[in-house]
């Protein structure tokens, strides 16, 4: 220990700076987390949260500034560096290697060793001992593969425990998880907090920064605009700062007229993963599928849609059978989804926009069975005016933002209007202005007469939303409640389900 | 061809040396890179292999040698047609020389001891190279096969085929008019030329402006997002391997009819030639990306190469050795390229 007192403890930035070229991405951030608290980072996309993370944690150096950690300079060259100096950054996307043993993922590349060979005995045990300290029953020899994305993401909190770090950085944890999956993430970061360990936790889900942070501050375009040191703050707030105007949550469609039924679903499931599902979808409608992840929302509207089979059930559109037996067949018949995996499912990133948005329709666009680049420029370019697209739709449409990108994703699935709209997650890794434009195309659509289904895991979103939200527990429907009925309390119960919920050890 | 390369490089060397000079600081180096940065890598190798020669033999720039190298690379070109397509959606198929050979083969075979008109015996030799790729394409994908593990089977099945039902042997003597065929010039262009740009006409053609051939990009992107976008990806994946053995049963017809015999072992050994024209052309192994103009400079480069060794009379086992360092240039050049 240092005998000098240092008048700053924590981890403290000041006038910190990062530009790439001539783009200044970070513009002087003053701020400073301590021991024992969390701070709560918020900012839309592209407000410099990241590069912020990044700097402290050593993955790329700062242009100006500096930093200091309990009152000791502090400019970490890698993020090797930043571990050994105490600070751990947690990252956004999880990545395991699913083959791998829980234990040989939390020692990847410093796998302890015995006379040359892995000494499988003393990594099990440290597995095992920062799993309990944790407080996560999982065998260290089982493999990653088919353990929840909750779990893994206690992996991801277990192998930075290892290098007991004292300060540790959360980026968006719970993008992934459901309300009661992130419930187990709040009590890692309560127990960190009550080590006395700082801990930075990044969200877009302000009721999150609510729960968790001790103090919070925001960011916009690079600059931090706000700064509290009280909390709670309020939700209009964070919200006002972090977009620079005010607006409301009010985003709810006319009620439907429910004279027709867009969509009748019957009796639908499949083998170990949801049955029994019956639900109508009139138009006009938005019915909203609440539930924790891994309650099976996601595998139904996959079957409605094609793209799984589904072994019983029936479905129709507009009163007449379809046998969604691929996607294209389920397009065909009026039924289209936005999946939730933007990257994985949606998009292909290396493609312009324009490209992604002609994909499904390109045989109904031939002319004389030929597409022409023209074609497929005009479409791209009708599309982007339409849905307010900001950005060039001739560059591969990974090089544009987290919420432009959905709105290409949303706009490729409206160049003929469906019957019946399904989206997955439509918000997920976007900025709040992105949000409330998603929110009220989605209210257009419905009022256009399409039936919609939202599939979320923000409680907020669904409940906003939708005029009926079906709620789903372990692949069972266990209910419909019609907007008055749906409390947040209410779906929040029969999403846990009735009777008392058994945590099922990973055998 | 080459006529237009030089006059577009010049224009733009100096458009690019104007601006430098108005920045004040022209070194050959910034030319360089500017001129790099304006080709495609491929068609940058090219033009730089033709300087090299025609520097160095008085032959090389010459038509009859032009038309030389096209004939020199007409089966190659022709299976590296169909060979790109399985690139572009991620796959790869070892078996098109195995197939040039067993198509080959049981054309030959029928005509000769069965006495099967030719037209017919070339006909089913032609659908033998359909089934085979169609083989490929259902195992690779209905069959979850990967494609490498799906061809190498047939690769080994076809190269067997074709040697058992001659036990060996190779067949000579087809009829006059289809040899005929081989040194057949319309307008002074050998016949074998005007197929082999037709082929890549026609498959360009499908590729950009086809609804089916323009999937293959998304599916070798991302299968998964083309699926769902109501693309059958599974039965565009089997079309495409039909494509490639059909083609590869087409470059068997073209040899056959320019060696008035069939090899068993014929065109086994062109599998590494193939995938080098669609590299060299810069398609990625991963799928997504290249084309056919690209491949088409690919093979280019691979026959200027052949040729101009030849004509400095570079010993033949040293060639694969120029191929192996052209493979890498070409890839490091596109990696450039792109940034």
């Amino acid at each position: 220990m240092f005998d000098q007192h240092s008048e700053e403890t924590g981890l403290v930035c000041r006038g910190l700076v990062k530009s790439y070229g001539e783009v200044e991405v970070l513009k002087s951030i003053d701020l400073t987390v301590r021991p024992g608290s969390v701070l709560g980072l918020i900012g839309e996309n592209g407000a410099g949260k990241s590069t912020f993370n990044n700097i402290i944690a050593g993955v790329v150096p700062a242009s100006g500034g500096a930093m200091t950690l309990d009152g000791t300079p502090y400019a970490p060259h890698s993020p090797h560096d930043a571990l050994a100096r105490g600070v751990a950054l947690i990252h956004q996307e999880i990545r395991r290697l699913p083959d791998l043993s829980v234990a040989e993922n939390l020692f990847l590349g410093r796998l302890p060793l015995h006379k040359g060979r892995v000494d499988r005995a003393s990594m099990e045990e440290q597995s095992r001992s920062v799993l309990a300290d944790l407080g996560v029953s999982l065998n260290p020899r089982r493999p990653v593969r088919g353990l929840s994305m909750a779990q893994q993401q206690e992996i991801e909190i277990a192998k930075a425990l290892l290098r007991n770090p004292r300060y540790i950085i959360f980026d968006e944890p719970t993008a992934s998880l459901g309300e009661a999956d992130a419930e187990l993430i709040f009590e890692q970061i309560y127990r960190l907090r009550a080590e006395g360990r700082g801990v930075i936790y990044v969200s877009h889900r302000l009721d999150e920064i609510t729960t968790l942070a001790d103090h919070v501050a925001c960011f916009r375009d690079g600059r931090k605009v706000a700064e509290w040191h009280e909390t709670p703050v309020a939700k209009q707030d964070m919200i006002n700062a972090m977009v620079g105007r005010e607006f409301t949550f009010a985003h709810q469609a006319p009620q439907p007229s429910r004279t027709k039924i867009a969509l009748k679903v019957e009796g639908l499931g499949r083998a170990g993963a949801f049955s029994d599902i019956s639900f109508e979808l009139a138009e006009g409608e938005i019915l909203g599928f609440a539930g924790l992840v891994g309650a099976g929302r996601t595998d139904v509207v996959r079957a409605i849609a094609g793209a799984d089979r589904a072994d019983t059930g029936t479905i129709e559109v507009d009163g007449a059978a379809v046998r969604a037996k691929s996607p294209r067949a389920a397009i065909a018949a009026g039924i289209v989804m936005v999946p939730e995996d933007r990257k994985g499912l949606g998009l292909n990133l290396d493609r312009t926009a324009s490209a992604n948005i002609t994909l499904p329709w390109e045989r109904t666009l031939a002319r004389f069975g030929m597409i022409r680049p023209a074609d497929v420029r005009d479409l791209g370019q009708s599309q982007r005016e339409r849905f307010d697209i900001r950005g060039q739709m001739g560059i591969p449409v990974g090089s544009m933002s987290g919420g432009n990108q959905q709105k290409v994703l949303l706009s490729k699935w409206l160049v003929r209007d469906p019957r019946v709209f399904i989206v997955d997650e439509p918000t997920r890794g976007v900025d709040v202005g992105a949000k409330m434009a998603i929110y009220q195309i989605l209210r257009d659509l419905a009022a256009s007469g399409m039936g919609v289904i939202v599939v979320s895991s923000e409680l907020e979103e669904v409940l906003g939303l939708s005029h009926r939200v079906l709620v789903m527990s372990e692949g069972r429907q266990k209910g419909i409640l019609s907007r008055e009925e749906a409390s947040p309390e209410r779906v929040m119960a029969l999403a846990v389900g009735d009777t008392s919920p058994i945590l099922q050890p990973s055998a | 061809m080459s006529d237009t390369n030089h006059t577009a490089d010049l224009s733009g060397k100096s458009v690019a040396f104007a601006a430098r000079e108005r920045e004040g600081h022209t070194t050959v180096t910034d030319l360089l890179k500017s001129i790099t940065r304006a080709i495609p890598g491929p068609l940058l190798g090219l033009i730089l292999v033709c300087i090299v020669f025609s520097w160095l033999s008085p032959y090389f720039l010459t038509t009859r040698n032009f038309i030389n190298i096209f004939s020199q690379v007409s089966e190659i070109g022709i299976m590296a047609a169909g060979a790109a397509l399985v690139i572009l959606i991620g796959g790869i198929d070892l078996s098109v020389g195995a197939v040039l050979a067993v198509s080959l083969m049981v054309n030959a075979w029928l005509y000769r001891d069965f006495g099967v008109p030719f037209a017919l015996s070339t006909l089913i030799g032609l659908g033998v190279g359909a089934l085979v790729g169609f083989v490929n394409g259902v195992l690779s994908t209905y069959g979850r096969i990967q494609p490498f593990v799906a061809t190498l089977a047939t690769m080994s099945a076809c190269s067997g085929i074709a040697l058992f039902v001659t036990n060996g042997g190779p067949v000579t003597g087809f009829p006059d008019w289809f040899t005929n065929l081989a040194t057949l010039r319309v307008f002074g262009i050998p016949l074998e030329m005007i197929i082999l740009v037709a082929v890549y006409l026609c498959v360009a053609f499908w590729l950009n402006f086809r609804p089916m051939g323009r999937a293959l990009y998304a599916i070798g992107g991302n299968e998964e997002v083309a699926r769902l976008s109501g693309i059958d990806t599974r039965k565009v994946k089997v079309l495409v391997y039909v494509i490639a053995g059909l083609l590869a049963a087409l470059a068997g017809l073209i040899l056959g009819a320019r060696l008035d015999s069939a090899h068993p072992t014929a065109g086994i050994a062109d599998l590494l030639s193939v995938i080098a024209v669609v590299v060299i052309g810069g398609a990625s192994l991963a799928g997504g990306s290249g084309g056919m103009f690209g491949t088409f400079i690919g093979l280019l480069i691979i026959g200027v190469l052949r040729n101009g060794m030849a004509l400095l009379n570079v010993s033949p086992n040293l060639q694969p050795v120029v191929i192996g360092v052209a493979i890498i240039l070409a890839v490091m050049l596109d990696r450039r390229s792109q940034h």
